[in-house]
This record gives C-alpha cells, sequence and structure tokens, in this order.
C-alpha cells in the first residue's frame, strides 16, 4: 500500500478522526446522559443537567421494576421468545419445501410469501382490529404472537431461501440413500448446517419484536397484558412526574438490545448485509 | 400434531428424484401426485398465515374505506369515494403527507448519502480495531427502539431539564433556546433530527458492508496512479454502491411514510396537528376520532406509496444482478 504522508494528508487524516470522534460523542453522551438520569433524584435532574449523580440510587431501578417495568420485561421476554421460535420455525420449514422439494405451484407460493416483504402493516391495522376483536383475541398475548410472526415470516424466508439455495443438493440425495425421511433430513442435516444464518434471522426478529410500537399499541394497550415500548410509555403518563424512574425503565428496556447487538455483531451484520440484497 | 404424518414422509423412489431442482418429467402414476399434495405441508403454514393475517386484512381495508363506520356502535354504511374525497380535501392529510415528504428528503441527506460518507471514512482508517468499534459504537441508537430514543430525546429538548437549551446555554447561544417540541413550526423537525440520530448507524454499517465487498486490487490500482482519496472516493467507491445507494433510498423513503411510533411517543401529532405524519393521522382518525372508514382511506393512501417503492426497489435489484 502506498501511504501518502504528505502535510496535506496528515491534516486531512487529523480531520477525519476529529470528525468521526465528535459523532461518537454525539452518540454516545445521550445514552450516558439517560444512563446517569436513572441514578439521580428528581432535584437533581431540574439542576444542572450536565451534572454527576451525587449517589448511585439504584432504588429508583427497583421503583421502576415495581411500577410495571419488571412485568413490561416479562411480557416481552415471552412475546419475543414464542414469536421469534414461531417465525423461524415456519420460515425455515417453507424455505426448505421452496428449496427442495418439489411443490405444486411453489413459483406461486414463494410470489405469495415474498411480496409481504413489500406490505406496510399500517396498511393492515384496521381490518386487523375488527379481526382480533371479533376472535376475542385483542388484549392478548395471541394478537402480538401471531401478527409478529405472520408479518416477519416473508423476510425470515427470504433470508434462509436464499442461504438454502447454496447447499448443494447431493446433502439431500444422501439422506434419502441412508433412508432419512424428509422431515429427518430438514431437522438433523439441513437445519443445522444453516446455523450461521438461523442465528442471523433470529437476532433480527429479536431485534424488532423487542422494539415494536405500533402493533403491540394498538392491540394491548387497553389490558394488563403489555411489552416495553408501550409500558415504558404507560409509565411517563403514569409516573411522569417521577423522572428518575422512566429513565431507569428507559435503560432497562434498552440495555439487552444493546448487549445481544454487541455479543452478536457478527451474525447480526451478515443478516443485515443479505437482507438488502446480496 | 403434524409431525405424525411428516416424519412418514414420501414413499422411497421419491426423495431423490424429487430432490432435484428440475421437475423430473417421468411421473408414476398415483403416487406423485398423493407426494406432491403432501408436499404443500412444507408451505401451507406460511402461506396460511400470510394469507389470513396480512393479505386478507389488505383486501378487507379496501372495502372498509368506502364505509362510513362507527366502531362502537357498529352501524356501517356504504358511502362511495366520499372518504377519498374527504381524504383530498383535510389540511391535515396534506401536512400530515407534507412531513412524510420531510422526513424522507431529511433521511435521504443524512442517512443515505451522510451515512455513504461516513461509512467510506470509517472504512478508510487503516486499523481494523478502530473501524470495528466506530461501526459498532454508531450502531448503537438503533438498537434501542424507537420508543426509548423518543422518549430520551423528548427530554432532551424539554425546555427545564433539557441538554439541548441547556448545551445551547453554555454556548452562549441563549437566544436560541426554545420548547422544541411545543411549537408548531420546531416539533417535526425535531422529530426528525432525533430519527437521524437513531437511524444513521444503521445506514452506515450497511454501506460499509457494501464497500468491504470492493475488491481491494482496485482501491491498489488507483493508489499505485496516484489517485487520492477524494477522488478514490468519488470514481471507484461510489459508482461501485451505487445500486446499494440506490436501494437504501428506497428503503428509506418508504420508511419514512411508514412513520409512527417517534411521533406517537413524542408528540401525538401535536401542537396543534402540526407534526402529524400518515401513520399517526390514520390511528387518530380512526381510534381517537371513531372514523374507521377514513381511517382506511388513509390506510389505502400509504399501501400505494409504499407498493409503488416497493416496486421501484424490486425493479433496482434485478437490474443490478449484473453488477460484479
Amino acid at each position: 500500500m502506498v501511504k501518502r504522508s504528505t502535510a496535506l494528508g496528515v491534516i486531512g487524516s487529523t480531520f477525519v478522526w476529529a470528525f468521526l470522534l465528535a459523532l461518537a460523542v454525539v452518540v454516545i453522551y445521550p445514552l450516558l446522559w439517560m444512563t446517569l438520569n436513572g441514578f439521580k433524584t428528581n432535584a437533581e435532574l431540574f439542576g444542572n443537567p450536565f451534572a454527576l449523580p451525587l449517589e448511585l440510587r439504584w432504588e429508583n431501578y427497583a421503583n421502576a421494576w415495581n411500577r410495571g417495568v419488571g412485568n413490561y420485561l416479562m411480557v416481552s421476554v415471552l412475546v419475543t421468545v414464542t414469536s421469534t421460535i414461531a417465525t423461524v420455525f415456519i420460515g425455515a420449514w417453507a424455505a426448505y419445501g421452496l428449496t427442495r422439494i418439489k411443490i405444486p405451484f411453489s413459483r406461486t407460493f414463494l410470489i405469495i410469501i415474498l411480496a409481504g416483504l413489500m406490505l406496510a402493516p399500517t396498511v393492515a391495522l384496521i381490518p386487523l382490529v375488527r379481526m382480533f376483536q371479533a376472535l376475542g383475541l385483542y388484549n392478548t398475548f395471541w394478537a402480538l404472537l401471531i401478527l409478529y410472526t405472520a408479518f416477519r415470516i416473508p423476510f425470515t424466508v427470504f433470508l434462509i431461501r436464499a442461504y438454502m439455495m447454496d447447499l448443494p443438493v447431493q446433502i439431500d440425495e444422501a439422506a434419502a440413500v441412508d433412508g432419512a425421511s424428509r422431515a429427518r433430513a430438514f431437522w438433523q442435516i439441513i437445519l443445522p448446517m444453516c446455523k450461521p444464518i438461523i442465528v442471523s434471522t433470529v437476532i433480527l426478529n429479536i431485534l424488532f419484536t423487542w422494539n415494536e410500537y405500533l402493533f403491540a399499541m394498538v392491540f394491548t394497550s387497553g389490558g394488563d397484558f403489555q411489552t416495553l415500548p408501550v409500558g415504558l410509555t404507560n409509565l411517563m403518563a403514569k409516573h411522569g412526574t417521577d423522572y428518575p424512574v422512566v429513565f431507569a425503565g428507559m435503560v432497562m428496556a434498552a440495555l439487552p438490545m444493546v448487549v445481544l447487538f454487541i455479543a452478536g455483531q457478527r451474525y447480526f451484520i451478515r443478516g443485515l448485509a443479505d437482507g438488502i440484497g446480496k | 400434531m403434524t409431525t405424525n404424518e411428516l416424519t412418514r414422509g414420501p414413499v422411497l423412489p421419491a426423495p431423490a428424484s424429487g430432490s432435484r431442482t428440475r421437475p423430473s418429467r417421468k411421473r408414476r402414476p398415483g403416487t406423485s401426485r398423493v407426494t406432491s399434495l403432501r408436499a404443500l405441508v412444507w408451505v401451507l403454514p406460511a402461506v396460511l398465515m400470510l394469507a389470513v393475517f396480512v393479505y386478507l386484512p389488505l383486501a378487507q381495508n379496501f372495502g372498509f374505506s368506502v364505509l362510513e363506520w362507527d366502531i362502537y356502535t357498529g352501524s356501517q354504511s356504504f358511502i362511495g369515494a366520499e372518504n377519498y374525497q374527504k381524504m383530498f380535501a383535510d389540511p391535515v392529510f396534506w401536512h400530515a403527507l407534507a412531513n412524510n415528504a420531510w422526513y424522507s428528503v431529511i433521511s435521504i441527506l443524512f442517512q443515505v448519502c451522510g451515512a455513504l460518507v461516513l461509512a467510506a471514512l470509517v472504512e478508510g482508517l487503516r486499523h481494523d480495531r478502530w473501524k470495528q468499534v466506530f461501526r459498532v459504537l454508531y450502531f448503537i441508537p438503533s438498537a434501542i427502539s424507537l420508543t426509548v430514543a423518543g422518549l430520551l430525546f423528548y427530554f432532551i429538548y424539554e425546555p427545564e431539564l433539557g441538554l439541548l437549551n441547556a448545551a445551547l446555554e453554555s454556548l452562549g447561544l441563549g437566544d436560541l433556546t426554545q420548547s422544541w417540541l411545543g411549537q408548531e413550526n420546531t416539533a417535526i423537525f425535531a422529530i426528525i433530527a432525533m430519527s437521524q440520530w437513531q437511524g444513521f448507524g444503521y445506514c452506515t454499517l450497511l454501506f460499509a458492508v457494501a464497500l468491504q465487498r470492493i475488491p481491494s486490487e482496485l482501491y491498489e490500482a488507483a493508489s499505485i496512479d496516484g489517485v487520492g482519496p477524494v477522488r478514490r472516493f468519488f470514481s471507484v467507491s461510489l459508482p461501485l454502491v451505487r445500486e446499494m445507494t440506490g436501494l437504501m433510498m428506497i428503503v428509506t423513503v418508504s420508511g419514512a411514510f411508514q412513520v409512527f411510533n417517534e411521533v406517537m411517543v413524542m408528540t401525538t401529532g401535536g401542537p396543534n396537528n402540526s407534526s402529524q405524519v400518515l401513520g399517526t393521522w390514520l390511528y387518530r382518525s380512526g381510534f381517537v376520532r371513531n372514523d374507521f372508514g377514513y381511517a382506511a382511506a388513509i390506510a389505502t393512501a400509504i399501501f400505494f406509496i409504499t407498493l409503488s417503492l416497493a416496486l421501484l426497489q424490486l425493479w433496482i435489484s434485478r437490474k443490478r444482478r449484473v453488477e460484479w
């Protein structure tokens, strides 16, 4: 590599570094402020916004937890885990069928599934409300499980199918020679081979479900069963004057996803990159 | 429940012939029809979920948009195109559409163009460790939800305890302090600014991946020819991520027309409907003003806008298959 060590190059790279670092501060400082505010008292909060908390008041976190965040967190975990599992299994199952098995009208089915990528959930909102009211599923766990699964299937099939297409057909032939049924070949051979893309889809689906707001708000805001995004806005409305507790709740909602992203970034980036087109 | 049926699977000779990607001409009379029908078990769960919970409501929406419909009394009456006429005459609808358009334009500027330049700067660093550090740092706001980010910026913009006014004052710009979300002329732009903060790292990450895929020989060739970093960006990087840029623009614009979460959390469309977008106006029309037919008409507008963008995206990604 030819390095440009001219004066111009040095000035240029200094500017680049200064810009990148300044931007990092713009990103990190609000997050740090949020975290620190979760440890303050209301009086400190309304004092100097730049000040550090006088002491770490963990009781704000305990208060937030007791005032509903604990409950919202459990609901979020439950909805996220179940809908992610449902989406990935239904999606991988369909992807296997579409790539490995001769299915009548498979092209039509493929288009039906993938065209779902193009539709905005908002458009289906009003009829869905009526449908779920008629089914008696309004304000229940089932509403979110069903909606998150249905609306995430297209993207999940899209990612897993692309990956399965690259797996050689000989694998299935060998499995068939060994006497494995289709379903066994799927569970024991193909699915384990798809592990990298499955991990990517799982991470992307967790991130989506954990943070989803539109359906969560419309379908569960009237009941006791609420996920974190809706619960946080409730916490704000109910305890609006006790801001440090709200901040503590926000930190508790945000932290799991930040940790998940940093831990799984390799898979995450791969999923994103494949998702927008190879 | 279905496992029993599935573990049995198709009978022996079928799997080998079925696993070929090309359909084989020879059909075994009787068995092949049964096996191919049974093969539907693979796609039916996904297709049924979509048919019932995505496509059916989508179709119903068109039907609802020609009704006058009160969900609480249950009364429905056919009124033809009246909801659409009302929509075209509704100043809030046009204002909301304009806000979505602002959202698109500003997001293209920062989240597409800005992120592309940023990704090039980050990828231009010499140390892989630092590249990774910046990519991860910038992405963190995208990992936290729009709800948390929206609430956070609600507090940042808050006139009494907020960071923004305090920062302006400490910089000697006290004249600029204001109630950012409380004024009609600043509310939507304050929300859009938050959304840039939240989303630019996501786009930067995607562009970084695209830039990494450019063969390094191209850069080496450019640097042997004595091409500087700025020209290298315009004549090597930019042309090779052109399609990616096009896709990102469409995804960004499509997202901008589906905005809901952050507006709902930060202003619920106020003050005086000034920060209303199509999604929140739909919600308010239906669930607050109990005019579900009208809300369905707004949904139809969103449908046509996002569908045309999606078709454009499809057309671009078709074209780019030939690249590299």
